[in-house]
């Protein structure tokens, strides 16, 4: 399926429409919604952990692929702000007894949703959903195949920002599979968007796509040079269906290798912190004690999550002077 | 427009000295303050000190509760709320600058409510012009003003705070 970017995001005054894929976007809109995010995060800390904004819309998760963590934070985002909320589990749903995507859609849109969270494992399918909506429906991507996980590179930017201020001075390395990973790909551009002064990849070379200086970034082999005074290191979670696959030769080579440790952890800046999208393969691409350790950020990057999508739907959702500005996207 | 002096420092004593009598008729003693962001901000700010109040002010942000989102969609410069105090069973002054429809001041209180449940809110705002469209009024203004609806009243600060009035060139729907 064929990724078509253009301005299927925005509308014509250049607001957001979908939220499909970070590259595109401008630095301008990627601190708007950290800027929105941020007035969100003491929602969660009130008596009533809930704002009015979505009262009265419906969001639609559509989860073609398993994931706890993205589903669990959209659908308590989609709450705190006062939406209705469908979780439909797909794999017992009629897509599974043949339905086609665009009726699924065309269904749910009778049902008057007003907003489609969509993981898929297919690259493009938020893309392919979003061109072929009604026009008062916006669509957020939750992960498309190796493609993109936007609001996952949000929340890193979010947790980077809240830690450490301006991306200007910032040295961040990203660990682990950058080949198979969607959360990378969104994070490099997110990075160069927001003006990061270098960001290195660190990974074997099989896990590495060809040409991965091309995004924009510094290719690392081995980890003690990869962290060298890095400010932020990002581990990658390790899919296990790798090692069958040829790609590395067994787990616990590849923690000697590429594993997180907080020997390893020395060549990086003092005051680094260390992030990972989870979940997190405990032992293979990370040390536990660099989980649970002074450095990581593990557990604030989830919270932040929950605020990054109530800012990314909030802003997406249909309103009347969207409509009244034109028919862009 | 009628012949109001708006000179802004004699419109904060007015409405200082409003929200003393205020308070000494409730019989409040120990009362927080929260601005509505952006010119109920400055405004608070101001009164905070004339009030010598204790306790730190607190800021909100209503564009998560205004009833206007299905129409005109996320404010681009959201600032984030905050309440350095709890507000349950406090006794709230709540500051904002140019009361108008009303619909601000709803909003703020639906937030505020979110927060806990205060004992009293006493609602003072700089200048209280016409147009009330819900049954939600001041307890203490700085100055009542006639406006016509095509009139716009607003505050520039923050520093120096001066108001402005500017008539739209169409009526307002």
């Amino acid at each position: 399926m064929t990724v078509h970017r253009n301005d299927l995001q925005l509308d014509a005054e250049g607001r957001l429409r979908h939220f499909l894929s970070i590259d595109g976007l401008s630095k301008t809109l990627l601190t708007s919604i950290m800027d929105t995010a941020e007035s969100f995060t003491g929602v969660a800390e009130r008596n009533v952990k809930k704002v009015p904004l979505l009262r009265g819309k419906t969001i639609a998760n559509l989860f073609f692929e398993n994931s706890t963590r993205t589903q669990t934070t959209f659908e308590l985002a989609a709450k705190r702000l006062s939406a209705d909320v469908l979780s439909i589990n797909i794999a017992t749903s009629a897509t599974s007894k043949g339905e086609s995507l665009l009726d699924t859609i065309r269904n749910l849109e009778a049902m008057h949703v007003d907003m489609f969270v969509v993981r898929h494992a297919a690259s493009g399918a938020s893309h392919f959903i979003a061109r072929n909506a009604a026009p008062h429906v916006s669509v957020i991507n939750a992960g498309d195949g190796r493609h993109s996980h936007p609001t996952q590179a949000m929340l890193d930017m979010f947790t980077i920002r809240r830690n450490k201020g301006d991306f200007g001075d910032l040295k961040v390395a990203i660990v682990g599979d950058i080949l198979h990973s969607r959360v990378a790909r969104s994070q490099i551009h997110a990075l160069n968007i927001l003006g990061a002064r270098e960001v290195r990849v660190v990974a074997p070379r099989t896990l590495l796509p060809t040409k991965v200086e091309q995004l924009g970034v510094s290719a690392f082999h081995n980890l003690d040079q990869g962290l060298r005074d890095v400010d932020v290191v990002i581990m990658l979670r390790l899919q296990k269906e790798r090692m069958r696959g040829a790609l590395l030769p067994s787990e616990h080579e590849y923690f000697n290798c590429f594993g997180l440790t907080e020997d390893r952890l020395r060549h990086a800046k003092p005051d680094v912190i260390v992030m990972h999208p989870g979940p997190i393969n405990r032992g293979v691409e990370i040390d536990s004690r660099v989980v649970d350790g002074p450095h990581s950020v593990i557990l604030q990057q989830v919270s932040y999550g929950i605020a990054i999508r109530m800012a990314v739907m909030s802003m997406a959702i249909h309103s009347e002077a969207k409509a009244a500005g034109g028919g862009a996207g | 427009m009628n012949n109001v002096n708006l000179e802004v420092d004699a419109l904060l004593d007015t409405l200082a000295a409003g929200l003393k009598k205020e308070i000494k008729r409730r019989g409040v003693h120990s009362p927080a303050m929260i601005g509505i962001h952006t010119g109920g901000g400055w405004i608070a700010q101001q009164l905070h000190e004339r009030l010598g109040l204790s306790e730190p002010l607190g800021l909100l942000d209503i564009s998560f509760y205004r009833d206007d989102f299905s129409q005109i969609g996320m404010h681009p410069r959201v600032k984030p709320s905050s309440l350095p105090f709890s507000v349950e069973g406090r006794d709230l002054l709540l500051i904002d600058d140019v009361f108008y429809t009303g619909r601000t001041i709803r909003a703020a209180l639906n937030e505020i409510f979110d927060y806990g449940r205060p004992a009293q809110v006493i609602l003072g705002v700089l200048i209280e012009r016409d147009g009330r469209q819900i049954p939600i009024q001041p307890d203490c203004v700085g100055a009542r003003v006639a406006l016509a609806p095509h009139q716009r009243i607003k505050l520039k600060g923050p520093s120096p705070l001066r108001l402005v009035t500017r008539s739209l060139e169409t009526e307002p729907v």
